[in-house]
């Protein structure tokens, strides 16, 4: 049976689309490359200048951001894994509370969050600012004073936020744990402070903390990588800043879940 | 006159300049240009004549679309981090600065210091210091350049492209936006340099200026060429401009008599 050819519009969309989506990742993937070159060939290069950057965008991809992460912590306690420790307490499953937390909490929700809110917080700021200083020129002020714009503007970005989101996954996990246990304690759950921590403890393994090191400074790499490429590699006037900004945004949470499906791949091999 | 024989600082032959935000579109074509140690060059032209696209990619910061480009011997289109030391023995004064909103004027003249010499922030004030007084800059040495006028902010982006103490000096439209006075301190304080400043070591400097006000820069000791219907004219040294018959020196002259009355 024969069927009818698509339309040659759709065709064209479709066609389209995927080119698009090639020269995306091609584009991403080069300035992957020459960023990760360039802080490996010029870490130490004007360390005076360039390392109290870093420590700034640390802290802006990480220590600012702590408030937020408290009240978000808590919340994901309270609304999820308290609910959770309740549940499994009530229906006797509560020898399943370590890897379940451990799966939900440890593997999956703490770091795509902690990526997430990074990605909103700071990723946009990196689009805005880079993509304002494109379109002003100040990329070619640099360039004409000698000073290398991945160097100065992203290898600081990058690494502070890989950093950050390390950190801030951290203080997301310990914190949701902590009020997850205070909310199902409040709810009468059966269990100690003792038990539970034990529990989860025991749930994890070395890996767990290889891989979890490994998936937050893969989100906080490839979040500044996408933020930084649509703010910096091409010309850009001030009016297109907004829909690059768009664009950075969702092209992130896509970049994020792929990341994210790679390491459930790792998970499940080992 | 300060000129002297050597090699060229800028050499064109050939050159297609393309424009700076569309290189599919050639603004100038058949550019041919000698820029000797010592010599001070006015290039004239209207808006949109390709002025600020012929000065970056005379100062490295783009590649010739066709024809050979060299800053200091180096072809521009291969100007890489090898070529670092060449491109730094020019210095860049963009039109309105470009200058980074974020910093202070210290900051923003320290920069290339820092980036370069990894001065530390008491090392860099030291250096900064002197610049800042020589530009009349000190009082506005905390403030942001946003928060200063056309004027200061030229000075700032002229202090930033000295810092380094380029043998080259490239300046796009530096009268653009100046007032009067300021104009007239430019004016001096660049022949200065040209005739080699104190703060050189008395070591003079090649100056190239884009304008679209030919008036203010006429001297027998400069060398004038015009940009005009994608053309590259040069009108040669130490002439009046007033003898020349090209309709598109008229024009600028006129331009600026209007602009004057």
């Amino acid at each position: 049976m024969r069927h009818a050819p698509l339309p040659k519009s759709y065709s064209d969309f479709l066609g389209r689309k995927l080119f698009l989506f090639l020269l995306t990742v091609q584009g991403l993937g080069a300035f992957a490359l020459i960023t990760l070159g360039v802080i490996l060939r010029k870490y130490k290069v004007a360390g005076n200048l360039i390392h109290p950057r870093m420590r700034q965008e640390i802290s802006r991809s990480g220590v600012a951001l702590l408030p937020m992460f408290l009240f978000v912590a808590l919340a994901l306690g309270f609304l999820i894994v308290g609910q959770a420790v309740t549940t499994l307490a009530k229906v006797g499953a509560s020898s399943y509370l370590g890897s379940t937390m451990v799966i939900v909490v440890v593997r999956e929700l703490g770091p795509l969050l902690a990526a997430m809110l990074v990605l909103a917080r700071v990723g946009t700021a990196n689009v805005i600012e880079l993509g304002t200083a494109r379109a002003l020129g100040e990329i070619e002020a640099l360039e004409a004073l000698g000073i290398d714009p991945v160097h100065y503007l992203i290898m600081p970005r990058v690494i502070g936020m890989a950093l950050g989101i390390f950190s801030l996954t951290i203080y997301l996990i310990i914190g949701a744990l902590s009020s997850g246990y205070l909310f199902a304690f409040l709810q009468g759950a059966p269990m100690t402070p003792g038990d539970y921590f034990q529990q989860i403890a025991q749930a994890l393994n070395w890996l767990d903390f290889v891989l979890l090191a490994l998936k937050t400074l893969a989100f906080g790499f490839f979040i500044a990588i996408v933020t930084c490429y649509h703010g910096l590699a091409q010309p850009l006037r001030l009016e297109d800043v907004s829909r690059v900004t768009v664009r950075a945004v969702s092209q992130g949470v896509i970049v994020c879940v792929a990341i994210d499906a790679l390491f459930i791949l790792l998970y499940l091999v080992s | 006159m300060n000129e002297s024989s050597g090699p060229a600082m800028i050499e064109m032959r050939g050159v297609t300049v393309a424009a700076m935000r569309d290189d599919s579109l050639a603004v100038v074509e058949g550019v041919n240009w000698l820029v000797l140690p010592g010599q001070f060059w006015v290039v004239g032209g209207q808006q949109h004549s390709g002025k600020s696209d012929l000065l970056m990619l005379a100062g490295g910061l783009m590649t010739p679309a066709g024809g050979d480009c060299r800053l200091f011997g180096c072809e521009t289109a291969s100007l890489g981090e090898g070529q670092l030391a060449e491109r730094l023995r020019a210095g860049f004064v963009f039109q309105g600065g470009r200058l980074f909103d974020r910093m202070t004027v210290t900051e923003n003249i320290a920069l290339p210091l820092r980036y370069h010499q990894n001065l530390n922030s008491a090392e860099t004030a030291l250096a900064v210091g002197r610049m800042l007084e020589l530009l009349e800059l000190a009082p506005h040495a905390d403030v942001t350049p946003a928060n200063l006028s056309a004027n200061w902010r030229s000075r700032v982006a002229l202090a930033r492209a000295l810092t380094l103490r380029p043998e080259l000096l490239l300046l796009d439209n530096p009268f653009s936006g100046l007032a009067i006075r300021h104009r007239q301190w430019l004016l001096r304080f660049l022949d200065q340099l040209w005739r080699g400043h104190p703060w050189l070591d008395g070591r003079p400097m090649t100056v190239v200026v884009t304008t679209d006000d030919l008036r203010p820069w006429q001297s027998p000791d400069r060398h004038f060429a015009l940009l005009h219907e994608k053309t590259f004219v040069p009108l040669g040294p130490g002439q009046d401009l007033a003898s020349h018959r090209h309709p598109a020196l008229a024009e600028l002259m006129a331009e600026v008599l209007d602009n004057n009355h």
